[in-house]
């Protein structure tokens, strides 16, 4: 039997399996290969997981939206490199799920807000933001520092992390709970937390010691984004596409 | 099955050949000009596979004869400046500070950069024009913590106020309440400061709080209250405070301590910004 266009045309079973699998070619050769070619995720070091804390506050983030105005991504264009910094690798944030690239810029750009206002200033931000910046629109979030951080079942949530690629290690999930309140604790011994996370911002806890404040969380997720690349040490080759 | 295609008379087109009861379908041909440009964004696109990446294979993609990523168009770009900023950056980044301030047409650039840089970077926490907020010190007037020379405030954009950046400034100023001082020896102390500023708390309190102050707190903010900028220690009697020269924030202030934070900007901005930032701020006002 001659698959012509006449019979394609007059059996609609086998126009679907047809097209099925014309699309599915074309979703393969589009898709796969950013999974097997070398340089789409760049080989950078320094990209590590979340700290148990920053996860948690990367959820208030996702929670409240931030993503809505907020985008995580700056693009290779002048403009951007001047204002914001280094243009964002695939690298830093291969650790999220999902990822926070957004699309929408009523806010500016957070991929590298990270150690660019202290942890006052967050504070100060987050309860008004017009309190430190006078002509800005986004909303108050001061309810964040009165509401207690749920975090019973933190060691879980990197346990889900790690199965779908996040490299935590079992030490690191079992010192879930540990770590996440050593980072925010000013007097905790933090040499573990920060062996197993480097450069993780120690936050003073808003409403005063014992308890962690979903503010706290969120401002420890904002003061990593972005810091993890040190680009001034990076050679160009690593950044080759 | 098309049985009878035919040339339709009115028209003068073809048909499809199909026929429903009667009914025939004309196969009008596309305009020949949209024909074209279809044409014309196919040999388009084949070109396009040629110039630039396009087609991927398992592990690597065609790079296109040309080599072009966005990421080098940048690095070119960030590598040639402005050709109107190129030779004032030029002579900023090797100029020494003071040279910039001596030089007018130095001078007038850096305040621009300087600008443009503070109103990006600064204003968050020092607010428009250096005026400064509760906890972010005033750059606009003539009292520094840290030093109003060109060099001092140079070293602090740089570096920034304790931050993990090994040459930060450092230092702290204790939690007092914790231990170290009474309720009442605080509220002395407070009354002491306000003293200095030109306020008349009851004179017993006063008497109290100097004892109080030439025991704990002279090390840091002098004898005489002068400040020390080694420490980054404020002056306390020329009615200028940080976080406010009321007695509650003052009580505040020295029970719970105090330990602003600045960031370091040496990995975020690059030499020549930093120094026009620094020119900028000295210029604002009280610069040294």
């Amino acid at each position: 039997m001659k698959l012509s266009h006449a019979l394609i045309e007059r059996n609609s079973l086998l126009l679907l399996v047809l097209i099925l699998i014309t699309v599915s070619i074309g979703g393969i050769v589009e898709i796969v290969p950013l999974f097997t070619i070398e340089t789409t995720i760049e080989r950078v070091e320094g990209v590590r997981p979340y700290s148990p804390l920053e996860l948690a506050g990367r959820d208030i983030y996702i929670r409240e939206g931030c993503y809505v105005c907020h985008s995580q991504q700056v693009r290779p264009l002048k403009d951007e490199a001047e204002r914001y910094g280094h243009y964002s690798l695939a690298a830093e944030s291969m650790y999220d799920h999902p990822f926070q690239w957004g699309s929408k810029r009523t806010g500016p750009d957070l991929a590298r807000v990270g150690g660019k206002y202290s942890n006052e200033w967050h504070v100060a931000h987050l309860i008004d933001p017009r309190d430190v910046v006078p002509e800005s629109i986004m909303p108050p979030y001061a309810f964040l520092a009165e509401r207690t951080l749920k975090a019973k079942d933190i060691a879980l949530h990197l346990e889900a992390n790690r199965r779908v690629g996040v490299p935590y290690t079992d030490e690191m999930i079992k010192a879930a709970k540990e770590d996440l309140q050593a980072q925010a604790d000013p007097n905790a011994d933090t040499s573990a937390l920060l062996a197993r996370y480097p450069g993780a911002t120690i936050v003073t806890p808003t409403r005063g010691p014992g308890t962690i404040t979903e503010m706290d969380a969120l401002v420890a997720y904002l003061q990593v984004l972005g810091t993890q690349v040190k680009f001034r040490d990076l050679p160009a080759a690593a950044l080759k596409q | 099955m098309p049985t009878k295609v035919e040339k339709d008379a009115i028209t003068g087109t073809m048909t499809t050949g199909h026929e429903w009861d009667g009914i025939k379908e004309l196969d009008t041909p596309l305009p020949k000009w949209w024909l074209y440009v279809f044409y014309a964004t196919i040999a388009f696109s084949a070109l396009w596979v040629v110039l630039y990446p396009a087609v991927p294979f398992v592990n690597s993609h065609t790079t296109g004869i040309l080599g072009q990523t966005n990421r080098d168009d940048l690095a070119k770009a960030l590598a040639t400046p402005d050709p109107r900023q190129a030779e004032y950056r030029a002579r900023i980044e090797t100029a020494s500070l003071d040279e910039i301030r001596s030089d007018a047409s130095l001078l007038a650039f850096a305040m621009a950069g300087g600008k443009a840089a503070f109103n990006e970077n600064c204003v968050a926490c020092h607010r428009a024009g250096g005026a400064g907020a509760k906890g972010y010190p005033n750059l606009a007037d003539d009292d520094w913590l840290w030093g109003g020379s060109l060099e001092t405030i140079h070293q602090t954009v740089q570096h920034g106020i304790r931050n993990p950046d090994p040459d930060s400034r450092q230092s702290e100023m204790p939690k007092f309440g914790e231990g170290m001082l009474t309720a009442a020896q605080i509220a002395d102390v407070a009354d002491y400061v306000l003293s200095l500023n030109g306020e008349t708390p009851s004179a017993e309190a006063v008497m109290r709080g100097k004892a109080v102050f030439a025991e704990n707190c002279v090390a840091c903010h002098g004898e005489n209250a002068e400040g020390n900028r080694e420490l980054g220690a404020p002056k306390l009697k020329n009615h200028i405070f940080v976080y406010g020269g009321d007695r509650a924030t003052l009580v505040q202030t020295i029970t719970g301590g105090r330990g602003g934070s600045m960031p370091s900007w040496k990995d975020r901005l690059d030499p020549a910004t930093i120094k026009m930032l620094a020119v900028y701020v000295h210029q604002l006002g009280g610069g040294e």
